[in-house]
């Protein structure tokens, strides 16, 4: 029988939770008889820190590991083969309710996420890895790979969802062409291209081998956040060790195509993950669209053809290559192939990477794969496609997740982040919230954008502090409709939609805060005030210690009250309050 | 403020006659100093013959690069979606409170800068933080507050 092994998972969410003390905590006790490893994100963010122990073909997964669990597993798990049931996730022998979570799942981009020990080239090649490149590359002409991926119908994963295969085939002849991973993932609750980077590096690397081949690039930038160090650093580890197998650089698997990949770092600006923005910053300038046409693929990077991949794409497409395009294509739903990964977070049960085929209703991702609302309480909108996506109310999840049929509802696939919001959210404040963030990462170039979103805004604002009028819904969306329309790039051209669609789903809330001055979810400031029911209250004095205003008094083991003249409504006293006692409204 | 500008000639060395650079060499200039020194930035214009008005705007576009000096633990909260939702904008009050701060500013004694970002990709741990390289995860406004306490308390002795 093999060596049993102890996985921890490294990813940037496990490292937060606390994977490093973990780590050491094994690595102390490794005479025990066991081989210590690493993997990255498993997808399962909300048990993190996790530990796989694999004994043979058995795999048992831990959640929440901590020190003590680490020595409750050393102790029971390894030393006398019995589970720590409290925190086993996953496991052959017995069910678990963090079984559906991954049951219900096709994990087809995140297939190796969680598995592998991402800085080392070899578990990538055990499972397959570069075989794809290797075929491509010895045994297929550039416009058999083009054409396998356009009968894939593998589309943009960065948000567009343009088909891949017909971007390819736009390519421009020319001396010299470049390829672009975009990595460069801003939005705000979506990080499924960070997990695949830290989980799976070179399967990105592979795709930009087998991409780069089909288009005649020999030169290739991943453009990844500067806010993402881990991905960084194991994407260069990840180059180096495929450089020194022949992958990467010149005459790759002894052919005369050759690829030089280099990586960028970004500086911080959400509008550098619109292609034409990236490019001139890769080229060192401010970070601004430009119009299109022309387009990358004829005129791109130093004015030369260029074609830019998001990075789940990318690590979608030696496995499309490897299964056939067919069978790809078979998996998806209508004119989307494949599969998608959502960011799944917020008020929800089980938060972290969920990939299901494209075609799947809302609802089954949420409520059977994520568990439905944190705490069972009543949901109430789920924010798809990130800060420029739309907001949807329950009677709408049975829409199926794919570009065509969420476009028809006003949100986006986008980048596939999903936030679920509880009775707590109020979604005239979320619309702000989204409109804020798009206003400050607005370019600044053209003005639709640059003014609109900020008048936009404006209103909003007035709106969640009570001074709202009535015609103020009537200009948000002739306004929205406008900068939809005449925006250059994707950033403006998106940005009203949490307006618009929260316009259209909740218009009751807005109504509540034009026309009673009330906020329904008591949460916009102006508009609430916090109370502690007396009857509830014991007099713990938790609420009176957390108070940064010193504005609840009472005597211990009394009712306390809040004096309202020195309340500021930041309600961390509501969160702080074990027995429910105080409320805004 | 006097600085030592051979680190910023090592730096322009190393990017050479390379086309693309001058995002890459700022991102290292800052590394060394902590920020952008104006001149540090004289010396890149120089070399590399990129106008002074061009590397400001350069500077003053991206959200990284900072042209005043930092405090020795940079404090960003996360505020993204599920972050916002989870309640950051409770933390980054406590925090203001607590080394009374504004969020862009730093503390007198440059102990701590207090910034907010857009998204750190933690999401599913929200409200998230981090301070100088490590991250924190599930936040409530009292356990911010106590991990910058116990910071600053670490930090004075």
């Amino acid at each position: 029988m093999s060596k049993t092994k102890v996985i921890v998972g490294f990813g940037t969410c496990g490292l937060a939770a606390g994977a490093q003390a973990v780590y050491d905590k094994f690595k102390e006790n490794e005479k025990n008889g066991y081989e210590l490893d690493i993997t990255s994100c498993m997808g399962m963010c909300y048990q993190e820190p996790m530990v796989e122990v694999r004994q043979g073909d058995k795999s048992y997964v831990y959640g929440s590991v901590n020190e003590k669990v680490v020595s409750k597993i050393i102790d029971e798990h390894l030393g006398q083969g019995q589970v720590v049931e409290k925190n086993l996730v996953l496991s052959p022998d017995q069910d678990t309710e963090h079984k559906a979570f991954i049951e219900h799942q096709t994990r087809f981009v995140l297939r190796n996420c969680g598995k592998i020990n991402p800085e080392r080239i070899d578990d990538y090649i055990a499972v397959g890895g570069y075989e794809s490149a290797k075929k491509c590359v010895t045994s297929m002409k550039p416009e058999e790979i083009r054409q396998e991926i356009l009968d894939s119908k593998l589309r943009g994963r960065g948000g567009a969802g343009f088909p891949t295969g017909a971007k390819w085939n736009f390519v421009a002849d020319a001396d010299q062409k470049y390829f672009i991973c975009n990595a460069d993932e801003g939005d705000p609750g979506a990080f499924m291209d960070r997990s695949v980077l830290e989980g799976d590096p070179h399967a990105v690397l592979e795709g930009m081998i087998i991409g780069s081949f089909a288009i005649g690039a020999t030169e290739g930038y991943i453009y990844c956040r500067a806010e993402y160090p881990l991905a960084i650093k194991r994407l260069n580890i990840a180059i180096a060790r495929a450089k020194e197998k022949g992958f990467l650089g010149k005459s790759i698997f002894g052919t005369g195509f050759s690829l030089e990949i280099k990586i960028k770092e970004g500086a911080g600006a959400f509008v550098c993950g619109e292609e034409t923005a990236l490019m001139a910053s890769i080229e060192g300038k401010r970070g601004m669209p430009m119009m299109r046409p022309p387009f990358p693929a004829v005129s791109g990077l130093w004015g030369k053809p260029t074609i830019i991949n998001n990075v789940e794409t990318l690590a979608s497409v030696p496995k499309i290559i490897e299964m056939g395009a067919k069978k790809y294509a078979d998996m998806g739903f209508e004119k989307s192939g494949g599969t998608k990964v959502f960011a799944v977070t917020g008020k929800v049960k089980r938060s972290g990477l969920v990939e299901v085929p494209m075609g799947i209703s809302i609802k089954k991702l949420l409520f059977d794969i994520a568990g439905g609302v944190l705490d069972d309480k009543e949901f109430k909108a789920v924010q798809l496609g990130g800060p420029t996506g739309g907001c949807l109310p329950m009677d709408m999840l049975d829409t199926p997740v794919d570009y065509e049929s969420l476009m028809a509802t006003g949100a986006v696939v986008g980048s596939g982040g999903m936030v679920v919001a509880d009775q707590s959210t109020c979604m005239v404040d979320m619309a702000r919230y989204f409109l804020s963030f798009a206003q400050n990462e607005s370019c600044g170039k053209c003005t639709p954008c640059r003014l609109g979103t900020k008048r936009m805004l404006e209103i909003l604002e007035r709106i969640t502090e009570g001074k709202g009028k009535e015609e103020d819904i009537d200009t948000l969306l002739a306004m929205g409709d406008k900068v939809k329309k005449s925006s250059l790039c994707a950033l403006g051209g998106t940005a009203p939609n949490p307006v618009l669609t929260t316009v259209r789903y909740f218009k009751d809330e807005y109504l509540a805060h034009i026309n009673e001055k009330r906020c329904p979810a008591g949460v916009c400031k102006e508009l609430i005030t916090i109370t502690i029911d007396s009857k509830l209250c014991t007099g713990c004095e938790i609420c009176a210690k957390e108070c940064p205003q010193d504005a609840i008094k009472g005597e211990r083991k009394q009712p306390h009250e809040i004096d309202q003249d020195k309340c500021i409504k930041c309600r961390i006293c509501l969160g702080s309050c074990p027995f429910g006692a105080i409320s805004s409204e | 403020m006097e600085i030592c500008i051979s680190h910023t000639d090592k730096i322009l060395d190393k990017y050479k006659g390379t086309k693309g650079s001058i995002i890459p060499i700022m991102q290292q200039v800052q590394k060394a100093y902590g920020f952008l020194p104006e001149e540090a930035l004289q010396r890149v214009s120089d070399i590399t013959g990129t106008r002074m008005s061009q590397l400001y705007g350069i500077a003053t576009f991206y959200t990284q690069f900072r042209l005043k000096p930092l405090g020795k633990y940079t404090i960003r909260v996360c505020h993204g979606t599920a972050c916002h939702v989870s309640g950051a904008e409770m933390l980054t009050e406590a925090i203001e409170n607590e080394l009374g701060v504004k969020t862009g500013d730093t503390t007198k004694d440059l102990t701590f800068s207090l910034e907010s970002v857009a998204c750190i990709g933690c999401c599913s741990l929200a409200p998230a933080m981090t301070i100088g390289e490590d991250t924190y995860a599930r936040n409530t406004p009292a356990k911010a507050v106590k991990t910058i306490k116990k910071i600053a308390k670490g930090d004075k002795n």
